[in-house]
């Protein structure tokens, strides 16, 4: 795209977009770690992801400033408005996916150090958080080169996720039916799964941005939903 | 790049032309020289009536020319000559039977610079209609004078001062004034180039918000270098670059997701 007239007004946009890239690299980082501290029993490094949440939030709040203070003094039109909505969106976006690793991280100190007793739940629950990390990866990309056929492929791929989560969602359904002890521990990870699921969501949030900025429009048709979990039900042994 | 799975919604404003209003005025391959300069090239243009049309464009792009051919304003310049055919209603603006005068009656126009003439508030209200013989009795011609100033929302500004001089009001309420003048006559259509350019953000916004309530029962033609002013009042705008028209449709569109790149670039004050 051309320069503005007002090179001002061009840094304005690239350093709302740099902000944005600087939010998402954070959020990856946090979705590695939380999921990390959760393999390994690691609360320290869930110490570290709780408090790195702060870093996220700054940025956000960082970004709406200069997103307001860019309309007010530009008065944007068509795909400048856009970039400026869009980067408000991608930051609402990565905010909440910076909450969600926080969240799986106050578990993992919640659930200290005990053994856990199915390490293949836990597999399951990384292979996830790898889906889910590289639909960001991906998506930031899409959104750092305004792919909209980046952007469509992520927003296609959100069903794989669904389908790990419902498989993983149905085998801790088992183990605890299996044995009441397993209760505590597979709760949580069942709400951790659940997290990671939303931070799958929260990628094709994005991949919806890149199209409207780049289109002008939005996305309308249903995105194929594969999450079951609502209406799941395991027979219980024996049955 | 898409596959049938994704549908992408069509704007309404985009479905059908000129949004389902009747078309007031018709421009086909109009050009317009001045002399040995081609100023205006082969526009072809539909303007539907009870909307508000903005003409946008750098500078020199030929917006005023375009305007002034509507009400065959270019006839007073001697250079200008218009070829080309311009319908209002379906007749043929340049037909030799029609009076040149009745047609800048049903066409009037509304300047940049407020332009009253130097005699009183009613005086500049009265002149139009009066010529025109559109009031029988004083008392007839009291009420055009009196509703075109309400309708111009002026009339509670000035009603203690009808018999001093237009042009000893403020530059927003001249501008009032003169748009009241323009529809004191009845017009069908009313031009109006940059009327804004000269006043403060209030007086502005008096103006725009008489052009909503305005279009309920003229055609609006605006040229204008805001384009906030523009995406405010316009329901259709027209965009000019270099003599020629590149791209027109309902405003909406136009400022969100232009098809042409010149158009997209003029909006967003990117080098061209
Ligand atoms: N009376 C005239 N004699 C000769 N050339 C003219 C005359 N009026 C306009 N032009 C030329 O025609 C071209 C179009 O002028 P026009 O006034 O229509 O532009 P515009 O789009 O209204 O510009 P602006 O936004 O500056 O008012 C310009 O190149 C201008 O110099
Ligand atoms: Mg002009």
């Amino acid at each position: 795209m051309t320069e503005h007239i007002i090179k001002a007004f061009d840094a304005d946009l690239q350093e709302l977009a740099r902000m944005v890239a600087e939010m998402g690299g954070i959020a990856e980082k946090q979705i590695a770690d939380s999921v990390a501290a959760l393999a390994r029993r690691d609360s320290k490094l869930a110490q570290g992801v709780m408090t790195a949440d702060a870093g996220l939030d700054r940025l956000q709040r960082e970004i709406e400033e200069r997103a307001i203070l860019t309309i007010a003094r530009r008065q944007p039109m068509a795909v400048d408005l856009r970039e400026i909505v869009g980067a408000l969106r991608v930051s609402n976006d990565l905010e909440r996916v910076g909450d969600l690793a926080k969240n799986i991280a106050k578990r993992v100190v919640a659930l200290g150090s005990d053994l856990y007793p199915h390490n293949k739940v836990i597999r399951g629950v990384e292979h996830m958080a790898d889906l889910v990390l590289a639909q960001l990866k991906r998506v930031l990309d899409a959104y750092a080169r305004r792919d909209v056929a980046k952007a469509l492929a992520v927003w296609r791929g959100d069903e794989a996720i669904d389908a790990v989560n419902n498989s993983l969602f149905r085998e801790l359904l088992t183990y605890m039916m299996e044995d009441p002890r397993n209760i505590t521990f597979c709760t949580h990870l069942l709400f951790c799964a659940k997290n990671i699921e939303r931070m799958g969501d929260h990628a094709t949030n994005i991949a919806e941005t890149v199209h409207y900025i780049v289109e002008g429009h939005p996305l309308v048709d249903e995105r194929p939903k594969g999450d079951t979990t609502a209406s799941a039900t395991v027979a219980f042994p024996g049955q | 790049m898409m596959n049938t799975m994704v549908h992408v919604e069509v704007p309404a404003a985009d479905r059908g032309p000129a949004a389902d209003r009747a078309i007031k005025v018709v421009a086909r391959g109009v050009n317009v020289h001045y002399g040995e300069k081609h100023a205006l090239h082969d526009v072809d243009l539909d303007i539907p009536e009870r909307a508000v049309t903005a003409l946008i464009g750098p500078s020199g792009c030929g917006k005023s020319t375009f305007l002034r051919c509507l009400n065959r304003m270019n006839d007073t310049i001697p250079v200008a000559r218009v070829t080309g055919r311009i319908e209002i209603d379906g007749h043929d603006i340049h037909d030799p039977e029609l009076d040149v005068v009745q047609l800048r009656a049903r066409v009037g126009m509304v300047f940049q610079k407020p332009n009253p003439f130097p005699k009183s508030v009613y005086e500049n209200v009265a002149y139009g209609p009066r010529i025109h013989g559109l009031a029988r009795t004083k008392g007839e011609l009291d009420e055009i004078v009196v509703s075109s100033l309400r309708r111009a929302g002026l009339y509670e500004e000035v009603k203690d001062r009808l018999a001093d001089s237009g042009t000893g009001l403020s530059g927003g309420q001249q501008q009032r004034l003169c748009i009241a003048r323009a529809i004191a006559v009845s017009p069908e259509v009313i031009l109006m180039d940059e009327p804004c350019s000269a006043l403060d953000p209030i007086a502005t916004a008096k103006i725009e918000e008489l052009m909503d309530e305005l279009r309920e029962n003229f055609t609006i033609i605006i040229v204008t270098h805001s384009m906030q002013q523009a995406a405010r009042v316009s329901q259709r705008t027209a965009f000019f670059h270099l003599g020629s028209l590149v791209e027109e449709g309902p405003t909406e569109t136009i400022f969100t997701t232009p098809k042409d790149r010149r158009t997209l670039d003029y909006i967003t004050g990117r080098f061209g």
